[in-house]
């Protein structure tokens, strides 16, 4: 057993080949920051930021259908905070909103269901975004608008897995050494759901909570998979991840959704990386679309090669320069669990 | 009963409600006259401020928005040294709004203008269409005790003094919108007691501030852009609940960008910051008061994080909102 200093001392020492460590979920980058684990490990070792912001992989026509239902008479969108700001080919629903649309802010899902009852004139479009971690929130939603038959709620779904993303980057971006996965969405997947990625593609998975000791261990379980060449999946936060996952909010997601091909912000099509409502409850989507549509990337914008890991947010030219959160271009500026606009608030100020 | 559009009109309506409201809470000779103006002595130089107030809800664990517009004047007063003695307030009622509900928010302005020994010698009330919504401006006089207190006036080698916990207002305020039930209160209190201490026991104050929107983070770097210097803050020093970290843990927020309404720093020389901390530690609202940094040559914050790591602090960007994953 090692104590907290020799594994500072041993990351802080290190001198070998350079290794890329992606982290795949941006609390995880965040926390990063947080307890300034860069300043803390050997400048070899690099961490690079990687898809799991779900903000800044929906796609911009996502977005325009939004800001479309929020210009309906008699409709309003429900969405969370983070998706206000992120443009789609025109508009955000920040934009939506100066220009007269009804976009409201909600801290819960499940606060709809109320908003739905109180109101029955409205037509509420939920904006059901996110990864594993949200989805069985919207399942319960589900559960709660037939349960009440509520006619006014629908969800416009844009629900990602982040399996078959990584699978995308492991097939894509060979120089990726190590993942470091994330935590939230491993509760519900569990540790088992990496070992194909790990065992295919020859690389760690290491599952890390958020505290910065964790993040170390982490990091320093990596190195120690790497030095003995055995790479593996390796879960380091027992206290919420198991092997199997959260089975019950997994059957509870595969009763309301299944796997659908999708679209990625930046990346393009992913097979089977999304979820959409079954068949059988499509009364309740608001005409969520898998179909490809020209994808509305700004100019110079190098988001893509963030997402995917091959530059850091401060090697893309627009970084900080013109796109900084006041006035994002990207998506990876606009939220705060995008890559870009993590780094810019905790970018060295000159 | 509920205010409707008359109750504005100047007439019959607005002066009962100015009566049996306003007067008989704030009650004084200088607002009982209901002149067109107060008139009014002050000593020396003095320092002016107006803030305006829009929260909801209307009230929060710890306190309401009458509360929160008189102590958030008496503060800012307070923190350019001076001795808060009059405000103004301006109310713009929604119709709709219930007289009982305005009658518990002027009582409540009354309390802490009383425990601000401060005096609301002028006011003003209209009414607007809406759904029964409350704002309050108010504006306020303070008497200068101690002159070039500043935010431009931040000295390498000071060291910087944070009077107790963080982002419990914040909380409060977010856990009323979501509906979260928990013990978090509202921090919001009049500072001038906590400033009139300091000044009493000589500290050379530098600068102070009252950390509210933007948190701890926005006012540091205020401080830092301002007096052209870098300030180093200690994570481990940070003084947060239990209950707070909790709560931001789980909405993905950070204390260090949330705001308050009863707390401040003072940046003093580090030679007196014992005695300033003794004398903070004194008044009711610094019971939790650390040394959490100090003053250094350069630019921009740092913090010194609890495994001993660099993170640099930033202003806030945008509204903290809580996270979607």
């Amino acid at each position: 057993m090692k104590t907290l200093q020799q594994v500072k001392d041993e990351l802080r020492q290190y001198n070998g080949k350079p290794i890329k460590i992606m982290e795949v979920c941006g609390t995880h980058t965040s926390s990063i920051f947080k307890n300034g684990i860069r300043s803390l490990i050997s400048s070899k070792i690099q961490l690079i930021s990687g898809p799991g912001c779900p903000v800044c992989v929906t796609s911009s026509s996502y977005i325009d259908k939004l800001v479309e239902y929020s210009m309906k008479e008699k409709h309003c969108v429900l969405t969370f905070g983070d998706m206000m700001k992120v443009k789609g080919s025109k508009l955000s629903l920040t934009g939506a909103k100066a220009a007269g649309g009804r976009v409201q802010i909600l801290y819960s899902p499940l606060s709809a269901i109320q908003l739905a009852k109180d109101d029955e004139n409205t037509k509420y479009i939920f904006a059901a975004v996110g990864f594993e971690t949200t989805t069985p929130i919207y399942a319960l939603m589900l559960e709660e608008i037939i349960s009440n038959n509520i006619k006014n709620l629908k969800l416009l779904t844009s629900v990602k897995t982040i399996i078959p993303a990584l699978q995308f980057i492991c097939e894509n971006e060979k120089n990726i050494d190590a993942f470091l996965s994330p935590g939230h969405v491993s509760v519900i997947i569990g540790s088992s759901a990496y070992m194909e990625l790990a065992e295919k593609y020859q690389k760690p998975f290491v599952i890390a909570g958020f505290e910065g000791e964790h993040i170390l261990a982490a990091v320093y379980e990596i190195l120690s998979q790497l030095g003995r060449h055995q790479p593996e999946v390796k879960n380091l936060y027992v206290s919420a991840v198991s092997e199997e996952g959260n089975q019950k909010a997994s059957a509870l997601i595969s009763r309301f959704f299944e796997r659908t091909d999708d679209y990625w912000r930046g990346i393009g099509l992913i097979e089977n990386s999304a979820l959409r409502l079954r068949e059988e409850f499509k009364e309740y989507d608001a005409g969520s679309s898998f179909e490809y549509r020209e994808e509305h990337m700004p100019k110079g914008c190098r988001c893509t090669d963030v997402i995917l890991g091959r530059i850091s947010p401060e090697e893309c030219p627009l970084f900080q320069t013109v796109c900084t959160p006041m006035d994002a271009i990207g998506p990876c500026m606009v939220s705060t669990e995008g890559a870009c606009g993590i780094w810019y608030k905790n970018r060295e100020r000159r | 009963m509920k205010i409707d559009m008359s109750y504005g009109s100047g007439g019959k309506q607005t002066g009962n409600l100015i009566h049996e409201v306003f007067l008989k809470h704030f009650n004084n000779k200088t607002l009982n006259k209901l002149e067109d103006a107060a008139v009014l002595s002050v000593s020396g130089k003095i320092a002016y401020t107006t803030d305006s107030f829009v929260v909801t809800p209307l009230f929060f664990n710890g306190g309401d928005i009458g509360k929160l517009a008189v102590c958030g004047t008496v503060n800012d007063l307070s923190m350019m040294g001076a001795r808060p003695r009059y405000l103004t307030a301006g109310f713009i009622i929604e119709e709709g709004c219930e007289l009982a509900l305005i009658e518990k928010i002027a009582e409540s302005m009354a309390a802490a203008a009383k425990e601000a020994k401060v005096m609301i010698v002028a006011g003003d009330t209209k009414v607007i269409e809406g759904n029964g919504g409350i704002y309050i401006n108010t504006s306020g006089i303070g008497e200068i005790m101690k002159e070039k207190i500043s935010i431009t006036n931040c000295h390498v080698g000071d060291v910087v003094i944070l009077s107790g916990n963080l982002g419990e207002h914040h909380a409060a305020i977010l856990s009323g919108r979501m509906g979260i039930e928990n013990n978090i209160k509202s921090d919001c209190a009049p500072l001038n007691s906590i400033v009139a201490g300091l000044l009493k026991e000589n500290i050379n104050v530098h600068c102070m501030r009252d950390v509210t929107r933007g948190g701890l983070a926005t006012v540091l770097n205020e401080a830092a852009d301002n007096s052209s210097c870098a300030i180093e803050i200690w994570e481990e020093a940070l003084p947060v609940s239990s209950e707070v970290q909790g709560f931001c843990d789980i909405l993905g927020l950070d204390p260090l960008y949330m705001a308050n309404e009863g707390k401040m720093i003072a940046v003093v020389p580090e030679g007196q910051a014992e005695k300033a901390l003794m004398s903070v530690q004194k008044s009711k609202y610094g019971k939790n008061v650390r040394i959490i940094g100090r003053v250094l040559e350069g630019s921009g914050v740092r913090m010194k994080t609890r495994l001993q790591g660099s993170r640099t602090i930033d202003v806030l960007y945008g509204e903290g909102l809580p996270r979607i994953c």
